[in-house]
């Protein structure tokens, strides 16, 4: 989707301001909602991406206004709501008046810590030949979709090369919606800032994505 | 007459305080989430992970040139042999400063961050400035940091938009030669390994103190 959240080479936002020693959280509920949010994916309420997902369909002004932690929230809390995990009139009560759903995974234990501590693996065995090699061009597709997807709106239309070839991963665009995996073949692109920013780009600058294979054409 | 600004704002802090507790309460209540489990990530998260990770994977590389090689080939599997730092997940990909290319490593999309080695990621690189402006103007971006490159310096910004993660190898510093692993390892910063910094440069009385390498 279109969201305010793919802010890649948007202007207006100000300068950088790196926190000095900088605490992990800055208040206990911040701590709290990063647990959760672990604790429930891990129970197999949802995705990686259905979590991306509800962060980024916060209206806007929501998102732009909100610090990280309460989006990450604010997504948990309707993430929640529609897959059932709990009801309106749980959160109107402060305490869970619906029965419980079962979860994919069963209750997320103490046991089930060490399990969240290393990241997931998302490569799979691959459904297709690779359409692409390292050294060809290809142009970011010009689509839109207006649900998840990892191709930045910046990139689109855009020309590169592909410089590396990771295999097939989980696609995002499918899983965030719990279509499926649909496993698909994952490139490092490099674009030229001056393709990107225009004649007038810092012609040092190049940026790479990494783009799953139904994102590109050959160029 | 206390201000109502204060009032105001401590009124919606606690807002958000009560409803996260209140989430809290519901997902214990319905049995997703054994008591004690939170506290046990949250501990997690804060003891075991950090930039010391990935410090002591870059200090490994400056003096290991086959584990730099691994390290560049694979850093999944490289990383995974040094027993003593925090597991790694796929798919790790570490990228090398030279003098003529600079790396820098930003999520447009959210906050993608190899934090295993690096610890949860810090609020600006969380942040819209850091996000919006990263891909467009890392030298602008690398000003606000106090940091700066010769002109013809190759930036190669690395957008984390899929679930690969990049931790930038950054050049040794010079002066050196002979420093231990461990010694190396507490000059690697945090943001030297997104991009958005170097390693310290070591105080020069460090060099005056009886019995450190020269």
């Amino acid at each position: 989707m279109n969201g305010v959240h793919d802010m890649g080479g948007m202007d207006g936002f100000g300068k950088v301001e790196p926190e000095p020693n900088e605490p992990m959280f800055h208040s206990d509920w911040e701590a709290r909602v990063m647990a959760m949010v672990r604790a429930m994916g891990a129970a197999g309420a949802f995705n990686i991406d259905a979590s991306r997902y509800y962060r980024e369909t916060l209206p806007p002004a929501i998102y732009l206004a909100s610090s990280y932690y309460k989006k990450w929230f604010l997504g948990l809390e309707n993430l929640l709501v529609d897959k059932g995990f709990i009801a309106e009139v749980d959160i109107a009560a402060g305490r869970a008046v619906q029965p419980a759903k079962p979860l994919k995974r069963g209750k997320f234990a103490i046991a089930d810590v060490e399990r969240i501590m290393v990241r997931g693996k998302f490569d799979r065995t691959p459904q297709a030949a690779a359409k692409f090699k390292p050294g060809d061009k290809v142009r970011a597709k010009n689509i839109h979709p207006t649900t998840h997807t990892r191709l930045p709106r910046y990139v689109r239309g855009h020309v590169g090369v592909i410089e590396r070839d990771h295999g097939c991963h989980v696609f995002p665009d499918s899983a965030a919606m719990e279509l499926s995996e649909n496993p698909q073949w994952l490139y490092t692109v490099v674009f030229d800032g001056t393709e990107l920013w225009g004649a007038d780009a810092d012609p040092t600058v190049k940026v790479s994505i990494d783009a799953f294979e139904p994102y590109l054409e050959p160029a | 007459m206390s201000s109502h600004d204060h009032d105001h704002d401590h009124s919606e802090l606690s807002d958000t305080e009560l409803r996260v507790r209140a989430l809290e309460t519901i997902l214990t209540e319905k049995g997703y989430v054994e008591p004690g489990a939170l506290d046990a990530i949250i501990q997690a998260f804060e003891t075991r992970i950090g930039p010391h990770n990935g410090a002591r994977v870059v200090a490994r590389a400056w003096v290991d040139p086959a584990f730099r090689q691994a390290l560049l080939d694979d850093a999944t599997k490289a990383v995974a042999t040094l027993g003593h730092v925090s597991r790694t997940g796929d798919h790790l990909v570490a990228v090398e400063n030279s003098p003529k290319r600079h790396n820098m490593v930003v999520c447009t999309l959210c906050s993608c961050y190899p934090w295993e080695l690096l610890g949860l990621p810090p609020v600006w690189y969380k942040s819209s400035p850091y996000r919006s402006r990263a891909v467009k103007d890392p030298r602008g971006v690398l000003a606000d940091f106090g940091v700066s490159l010769p002109k013809d310096t190759e930036i190669r910004v690395w957008d984390s938009t899929a679930e690969t993660r990049f931790l930038v190898l950054p050049m040794r510093p010079s002066g050196t030669e002979g420093f231990s692993e461990e010694q190396l390892a507490e000059l690697v910063t945090r943001d030297s390994m997104i991009g958005t910094g170097f390693p310290k440069t070591f105080p020069k009385t460090f060099l005056k103190t009886p019995g450190a390498p020269s």
